[in-house]
């Protein structure tokens, strides 16, 4: 089933545009990566499949029009955008009762059952958790809801590394199946690697990659040039080059990895590094800010 | 102007197949109400407080100054002097409630990001926009009868406490304060004025807290200064004042009485006739309505500030 289905997305603000034409399709049960710069129209992407923002072209999220039904469509998706947006005001017992009031596939003997997990009193105000606090409660009432599609706006930002191990872990383990599928927005990239099935690189509002994670294995293949083989290896074509401490480290897309193999040590590319690659041979502007 | 149409033909609802809601259409609504008494605990706290405060003053006030008159119609004189005073205390008490609480309705939502989760949930913005009108025009009329009928209770009682210590009847004090009436009366005015003739000032307001990006106070109330002020002085007329004053004052015909006497149950039904045939009424109603499915609109636009 078709989960997000997007044709010639596009969204301006003023002489600005944030979405120039994007098709996109989510299959269900993916878990598909957004990568791009600040600014390159991740956030939008979003808040159009969100129904937050109005946008020209044709967009179906679960088979209903976000923009003009947010309601019905918010019983099936759930997201977690890229701050804190609990109400501070709130003991975490009112958002509880609050959600189990509103949504109807919310469990709410679930969601406490995450909460005892963690050390979060349901008498405490939200403004009296830590921030990583509160990722634990927007991520506990997230996974209490039985939704179809949940979205993630760079849910890790500005938590240290032991929130940020532990988000993803439950995500996988106690929420993820088969029938559900998410979309992730981060910078944290390396923490996704190991999480994503499918991958997708944004820049100035068009897609500039997809694929799925198998793909990005097989098609992509980072080596460690011996010094004496950087000429035989540069006459390959790597779409990318770097010196690491002396060494030459090039980035080749769909070259056989046994040929490579004889050049040097051969292994596949970090997210990050094919998404410097990448974005380094788009326009020649965005080059420096790649970094 | 970017344009802000799209063209995807609506789909049916049920396409996918998807259970019907064990929520029922009201929760949303009972809950968004619930939510705004949770966040803005001032709506009940200083109506409350005020009802307080005038029982504590007619406590230690009135009643000294009545026990030091010397006789009994005196007396009865003093003790129903504060009714009218603080119940009317209790209603300007729950208006500035109200005229504050819609300046902030839409406008802090926007302003703490918490819009984002409320939008992430299967509520609609006319269920949000209903809940928060509900509070001036349902939760604070109910509430300024409740705090003023239980008020004025405690207060009788305390007079009548007074009197009998004193071993005094409390007949006449009975007969002379009506109360029952008086709360009838105080119905009538709460649901004409406070309700149906407000209700475009409280609709403007949450349409204003809903646009603006920062200071809806002020752009609230600048544009009606300054068409006042531009009218002055373009044509030395104040037709735009004196309409908002009426629409503040209330239609005079029926303005609550200043006194605590016990009005005519006569004139009672014919200010409702002409309440309702005061076409401002009409007119005020359409505007609000017209206002809240702007703000309505609006909210589905609107994000973080």
């Amino acid at each position: 089933m078709t989960v997000i289905e997007a044709r010639g997305l596009r969204k301006a603000f003023g002489s600005t545009i944030a979405l120039d034409g994007v098709d996109l399709r989510v299959e269900q049960g993916s878990i598909l990566g957004l990568i791009g710069l600040n600014g390159a129209g991740k956030t939008t992407a979003l808040n159009a499949i969100l129904g937050l923002t109005p946008y020209q072209g044709e967009l179906k999220v679960l088979g209903r029009d976000p923009w003009t039904e947010r309601d019905q469509l918010m019983r099936d998706v759930c997201f977690i955008s890229d701050v804190a947006v609990l109400p501070r005001w709130a003991r975490v017992s009112q958002v509880l009762d609050y959600v189990a009031g509103v949504h109807p596939r919310f469990d709410r003997a679930k969601a406490e059952g995450f909460l005892a997990k963690t050390t979060i009193r349901q008498a405490s105000k939200v403004r009296e958790l830590s921030k990583g606090m509160v990722v634990q409660l927007h991520l506990a009432l997230v996974m209490a809801i039985d939704a179809k599609l949940l979205v993630l706006d760079e849910p890790t930002l500005g938590l240290d590394i032991l929130y940020r191990k532990q988000f993803y872990d439950s995500l996988l383990n106690d929420y993820y199946d088969r029938s559900r599928t998410i979309v992730v927005t981060t910078h944290q990239v390396e923490e996704v690697q190991n999480v994503l099935t499918d991958l997708m690189f944004i820049n100035r509002g068009r897609i500039v990659l997809h694929c799925s994670m198998e793909e990005f294995e097989s098609r992509y293949t980072e080596v460690m040039v011996n010094p004496e083989r950087v000429a035989a290896a540069q006459a390959l074509k790597p779409i990318h080059e770097r010196h690491v401490l002396g060494r030459s480290i090039l980035l080749f897309e769909r070259v056989d990895r046994q040929q490579l193999a004889v050049l040097g040590d051969v292994r596949t590319p970090s997210i990050a590094d094919l998404f410097v690659a990448v974005m380094g041979n788009q326009a020649g502007e965005v080059k420096g800010a790649a970094r | 102007m970017n344009t802000q149409s799209n063209v995807m033909p609506e789909s049916p609802l049920d396409s996918q197949g998807i259970a019907p809601a064990v929520v029922s259409a009201t929760q949303p609504l009972y809950w968004s109400v619930r939510r705004e008494l949770w966040e803005n605990r001032y709506i009940y706290i200083v109506p409350l407080a005020v009802g307080a405060v005038t029982v504590f003053g007619f406590l230690i006030a009135t009643i000294g100054r009545a026990m030091a008159m010397p006789n009994l119609a005196q007396r009865l004189a003093v003790l129903q002097e504060p009714y009218s005073f603080s119940t009317g205390l209790i209603m300007a008490a729950t208006f500035v409630v109200g005229i504050f609480y819609c300046l902030d309705a839409l406008h802090g939502e926007r302003r703490d990001r918490s819009i984002l989760f409320w939008k992430s949930l299967p509520v609609s913005d006319l269920t949000t926009v209903l809940s928060k009108v509900s509070i001036p025009l349902v939760v604070l009329p109910l509430l300024t009868l409740g705090i003023v009928v239980a008020t004025q209770w405690i207060m009788m009682l305390l007079s009548s406490l007074v009197l009998l210590g004193s071993g005094l009847s409390v007949a006449m004090l009975w007969a002379k304060l009506s109360l029952p009436e008086m709360w009838l009366m105080l119905l009538y005015h709460t649901v004409t004025v406070h309700v149906f003739w407000y209700a475009p000032i409280y609709a403007w307001l949450l349409l204003v807290s809903g646009w603006a990006r920062r200071a809806p106070f002020l752009w609230a109330a600048l544009p009606a200064a300054a068409i006042a002020v531009v009218e002055k002085v373009a044509f030395n007329t104040s037709h735009f004042a004196a309409w908002l004053q009426y629409r503040f004052s209330g239609p005079e015909h029926f303005a609550f009485p200043a006194s605590g006497d016990s009005p005519s149950h006569v004139m009672m039904h014919l200010s409702l006739g002409t309440f309702l045939s005061t076409s401002g009424l009409w007119i005020g109603l359409a505007v609000a309505a017209a206002l809240l499915v702007a703000a309505v609109r609006l909210r589905r636009y609107q994000g973080p500030i």
